[in-house]
């Protein structure tokens, strides 16, 4: 089947992450991963008849860092409302959440795709919230909802501080939902505001899905997508959801505007209509909490915390210094190893050599050995010192992967190292020649090959003079040897 | 009117037949007394949510002792384990 | 001594503290009095004899060491719907019947560190939610000036313990009248605080922007003792007010020279019929033979209170109490689903007035009427704060009833709506935040019923409140007229 149209997606995420701090949000139980079922609950996040909640300062300043991150405007007042629904994790059965008057509103996320193009999303707003428990369904089988005979419930999680980011529909494909939402993630831990970790459930996110004619501007019937588990699921999940709306139109039907959960084994999404349910959340402000109001101090002293964010590295490590987009975002992904290049690369050095080294040697070393680079002994100094021996032909590239080790195992200088055993590169021709005799003199058929016309083995007799040398003659005069004598 | 069996819905009470016709009655006398408020003017008045004001009242992001586990689930209708049990839930929220 | 139970709360603290009586001797009386006539009164859903002689015991030991506790060896009777650690702690609802708190409300805890002894948790309405007592699933509260009737609501079961000698105070929570209604019926003082200054910690919520714990004693002083150790902020309760407390204990005055009260011309009193129109004139005179000067004020908003009261507190209980659902604590009616369980439970748990309430707050917030009714009466609301304003400007408190009626008999009120008008006086305070107390003011009827005088004072008033209410106490000395009829 042959699309006639060319469809274009249009696509809105809502994520829930998780914030990170030492207690809840309302109450000083631990805010840790797992643990023993129902130990981290006291009479608050219990919902305990009398128990009140009280707002943990922590998590506000972490929302309104978030806020300011993405631009977004932090409103002078605030409040908690409550959110009215029965469900058997959620001990009130109400949520305590931000309606009408959420801690930030607005700003947008810059994030960037594979190839590297940067691209940007606005956001609607990001509120604070609490998480529920979490429930176990069994009886079923297959740990599923359906089918499940009975529930069993652990309110650890029930009271966490949760932020809810919501998108414009300005996604156009999954990629772009992915580029998005890394961007979102790299931004909270580099804020230091969330771990989040989709496998332990501290960033869950929904899509909401339509499509239109390429060129048009009315939004299509979109579609909920849940149940996406990890970055990789919500590109396949709405690859596939876009590919079932395409099919539907297509064939003339239409989309049914529903929630629909992502099937990770069926790699298909599942429509999760469920008997009708009243759906009335009864919003109203939450008596046993007073207004937020977030001075200009607080955001002075916010706003000075943060320092270069993620979107801006990028543009930095791809379009100034010229690194490939994936080894700026691998850069990107490891704080620790971004800061260690930017010193490296402050010092002088040719970024893209700085890179190669960082993502390279050191990263192997740093696997290898379990120690992170940024706290090894090859200190940026010693790094910068090493490149520079590298850019000035002191020593060639051979040499400098031995003294990356050297350095590593604790060596100190490279400069000192290379003085003192001789590492340093020669251009002497009468000592290379010595070591272009020497391989003539052991290599006769090689030598007898070349002069029948075999003259790509000028490349093994190179090698051969190279390890005669240890690798300190310079490979062009090397070469420019042989020729002579072989010619 | 209020329609009684969809709010009962909301509030998750089962409610008999009579009581469907009792409550209606009985929530339909109060409204119309709760009507005549329309009467007061609260044109440009603001909404008061609380009577004193106070703003940003928060806890330090500090760790307090919890509940132990037993004396959490010690209350409970009916537990497996470590955890709270509930019959089967039909749905997702 | 001869009947130690008829000791104030003050009088025992200070012959405890003095080592004249113990602790435990107080106890014992009033425990001996408790088993010789609660079971005809019921005012206590629970009996705390064993605990009461254990903390008698330590209250001892603690004077024994030098300690100075402002309510050394004082019989306590704790509404039901606060929370005592190893208690049943009920609120008078079959869904809680059973329900052992693992905490102390911080209230409690704040009275008991004084020297306070426990004896009971006492009936209430469920849930804070009427006017009688007569909504409690779990019992029956007599009135101790005539059993035939109410003690009043829903600190019924406190009002009568303190009326009847069964606690020498009594702890209770007023969201629209629930501590000065009770209070005028049982002869007794009854203060609501200004909404924040007493934490709600602990307290089983009704309707969170309104519920206030406060005293019951038989004497202002005993009430002002009471509040002088529970009122503070609390960093548990975020709409408990951070600002220093007066001591009302040494604002108690003599006279009232100097003070200008209100008299609230939409409070016409002639409605009542001759007899309490006549006590209530006769109270405003004594206030005026005390030195004060009467000045009329007007609450033009006041035929709304009972419509404001009637959205937000029902809005905010519909939300409150969706916690009872079976899953954590209480009563379990099972189904064949979670959302049939609910259902069951809360139908099986909830009584008529609470599940009333339930419904109306539900209606007030679902979508399409929010507007209309919940934020309408916050409006309303905010009209009764400035008509409080206003009036202050010209007064420094307000004098009104109490109630409409002395105590009525059981059953007497079978229209919802009409038990809702007799807050109707007490309401317009609650809306507004304000202190507010009920002191006795002579009696109506055959029998003799008591009656109570309500005195409001602006927001965080509390020691100019309890001063007037001293000195009207010690002119006219209503409380002792009539003795108990139990």
């Amino acid at each position: 089947m042959t699309a006639q149209t060319t469809y274009e997606a249009v696509i809105g995420i809502e994520c829930h992450v998780e914030l990170k701090t030492r207690s809840k949000m309302f109450c000083g139980c631990a805010n840790e991963f797992g643990g023993e079922p129902n130990t981290k609950v006291c009479p608050v996040c219990l919902a305990l008849p009398g128990a009140l909640p009280v707002a943990n300062k922590e998590a506000i300043e972490h929302m309104v860092l978030a806020g300011l991150a993405f631009g977004a405007t932090i409103p002078e007042f605030s409040k908690f409302d409550r959110k009215n629904y029965f469900y058997p994790d959620m001990p009130k059965n109400y949520q305590i959440s931000q309606y009408d008057m959420p801690l930030t509103l607005g700003g947008k996320v810059r994030y960037w795709t594979e190839d590297g193009t940067l691209k940007e999303c606005r956001l609607t707003r990001i509120h604070l919230e609490e998480d529920t428990g979490k429930s176990i369904h069994a009886g079923g089988g297959d740990g599923r909802i359906a089918g499940s005979a009975y529930s069993l419930i652990d309110f650890n999680r029930a009271g966490v501080p949760l932020m809810e980011c919501v998108s414009e529909p300005e996604l156009r494909s999954a990629q772009e939902a992915v580029g998005y939402l890394e961007a979102l993630k790299r931004t909270f831990v580099q804020l230091g505001i969330s771990d989040v970790k989709m496998e332990e459930g501290s960033l869950r996110c929904d899509a909401n899905v339509s499509i239109r004619p390429a060129g048009s501007h009315e939004l299509g019937t979109k579609t909920e997508i849940k149940n996406m588990n990890s970055f990789r699921s919500v590109l396949r999940a709405i690859e596939s959801e876009i590919e079932r709306q395409v099919e539907i139109l297509e064939s003339g039907g239409r989309i049914v505007q529903e929630t629909r959960g992502w099937d990770e084994t069926q790699g298909v999404t599942h429509s999760m209509r469920s008997k009708e349910e009243a759906h009335d959340y009864r919003y109203f402000p939450d008596p046993d909490l007073v207004p937020l109001e977030i001075d200009r101090r607080l955001l002075d002293r916010l706003k000075a915390s943060i320092t270069e964010l993620p979107p801006e590295r990028f543009e930095r490590y791809h379009r100034r210094y010229g690194l490939e987009a994936k080894q700026a975002t691998q850069l990107i992904d490891n704080l620790p190893l971004a800061q260690y290049f930017d010193a490296v690369a402050e010092a002088g050095c040719a970024p893209q050599l700085v890179s190669n080294f960082v993502l390279g040697d050191l990263s192997r070393l740093a696997n290898e050995t379990g120690t992170a680079v940024a706290s090894s002994a090859v200190t940026p100094a010693h790094l910068a010192e090493l490149i520079g021996l590298v850019e000035s032909q002191t020593i060639n590239s051979k040499i400098a992967k031995e003294l990356v080790e050297r350095m590593w195992q604790g060596h100190g200088s490279p400069k000192a190292i290379v003085e003192r055993e001789g590492l340093a590169q020669t251009s002497d021709a009468a000592a290379i020649e010595r070591f272009v005799d020497e391989v003539l003199a052991q290599n006769e058929k090689a030598v007898a090959d070349y002069r029948a016309g075999k003259t790509n083995i000028l490349g093994f007799l190179t090698g051969q003079v190279m390890k005669a040398s240890r690798g300190r003659a310079n490979p062009s005069v090397v070469n420019e040897l042989l020729k002579k004598r072989l010619s | 009117m209020i329609d009684i069996k969809y709010v009962a819905k909301l509030a998750r009470l089962a409610l008999s037949d009579e009581e469907i016709e009792l409550y209606g009655k009985q929530l339909g006398d109060l409204l119309a007394h709760v009507n005549e408020l329309a009467k007061l003017d609260t044109q440009d008045v603001p909404a008061t949510a609380q009577v004193v004001e106070s703003r940003n009242v928060e806890r330090p992001d500090e760790i307090t002792p919890c509940l132990d586990r037993e004396t959490a689930l010690s209350q409970a209708p009916q537990r497996e384990g470590a955890f709270f049990r509930v019959p089967r839930i039909i749905a997702e929220p | 001594m001869n009947d130690l139970t008829r000791l104030s709360g003050s009088e025992i603290a200070r012959e405890v503290g003095s080592k004249r009586v113990s602790a435990c001797e107080i106890v014992e009386a009033t425990l001996g009095r408790i088993d010789a006539v609660d079971d005809r009164l019921g005012c206590y859903l629970t009996r705390l004899h064993e605990s009461a002689r254990a903390v008698a015991q330590r209250v001892d030991q603690r004077i024994a060491a030098g300690e100075s506790l402002p309510l050394a060896g004082v019989p306590l009777a704790i509404k039901d719907n606060m929370c005592l650690t190893g208690t049943r702690t009920t609120a008078g609802s079959k869904i809680l019947e059973h329900w052992i708190a693992p905490y102390t409300a911080t209230a409690v805890q704040r009275v008991i560190d004084a020297g306070a002894i426990p004896v009971g948790k006492a009936n209430l309405d469920e849930f804070a939610m009427g006017s009688s007592c007569e909504n409690s699933a779990l019992g029956v509260t007599r009135n101790p000036y005539d059993p035939k009737r109410v003690p009043g609501g829903s600190s019924g079961g406190s009002a009568a313990a303190v009326g009847a000698n069964l606690a020498a105070i009594g702890l209770g929570s007023d969201t629209g009248g629930s501590i000065r209604e009770p209070a005028a019926f049982c002869n007794v003082v009854g203060f609501k605080p200004t909404y924040g200054r007493v934490s709600r910690y602990g307290l089983i919520a009704f309707a969170s922007s309104l519920d206030q714990i406060g005293p019951l004693a038989r004497t202002v002083a005993d009430t002002a003792l009471v509040y002088d150790v529970m009122a503070g902020h609390d960093p548990y309760d975020s709409t408990s007010i951070d600002r220093p407390v007066e001591k009302t204990a040494k604002a108690l005055r003599a006279d009232l020279k100097g003070v200008r009260i209100g008299i609230v011309q939409e409070f016409v009193t002639e409605k009542l019929g001759a007899e309490i129109d006549a006590l209530y004139k006769r109270a405003y005179s004594e206030l005026e033979g005390l030195g004060a000067e009467l000045v009329p004020v007007s609450l033009p908003s006041a035929d709304f209170g009972v419509a404001t009261y009637y959205l937000i507190a029902p809005a905010e209980c519909s939300s409150n109490l969706a916690r009872f659902d079976g899953v954590r604590y209480g009563l379990r009616v099972d189904g064949a689903d979670v959302g049939e369980m609910y259902e069951k439970t809360r139908a099986a748990g909830f009584g008529p007035e609470v599940k009333r309430r339930i419904l109306i707050g539900t209606y007030a917030l679902s979508s399409g009427y929010y507007d209309a009714y919940y934020v309408k009466a916050q409006k309303a609301r905010t009209k009764f704060a400035q008509d409080f304003a206003r009036a202050f400007e010209r007064c420094d408190l307000i004098a009104a009833p109490s109630a409409s009626s002395p105590a009525f008999e059981f059953n007497a009120k079978s229209d919802p709506y009409s038990m809702y008008m007799m807050d109707y006086y007490t309401i317009p305070m609650s809306l507004a935040g304000l202190p507010a107390l009920s002191i006795p003011c002579g009696y109506a009827g055959s029998p003799a019923l008591p009656m109570g005088l309500q005195l409001a004072a602006p927001l965080f008033e509390e020691a100019k409140l309890l001063g007037a209410a001293h000195a009207y106490e010690q002119a006219t000395q209503y409380a002792t007229k009539v003795p108990v009829a139990v």
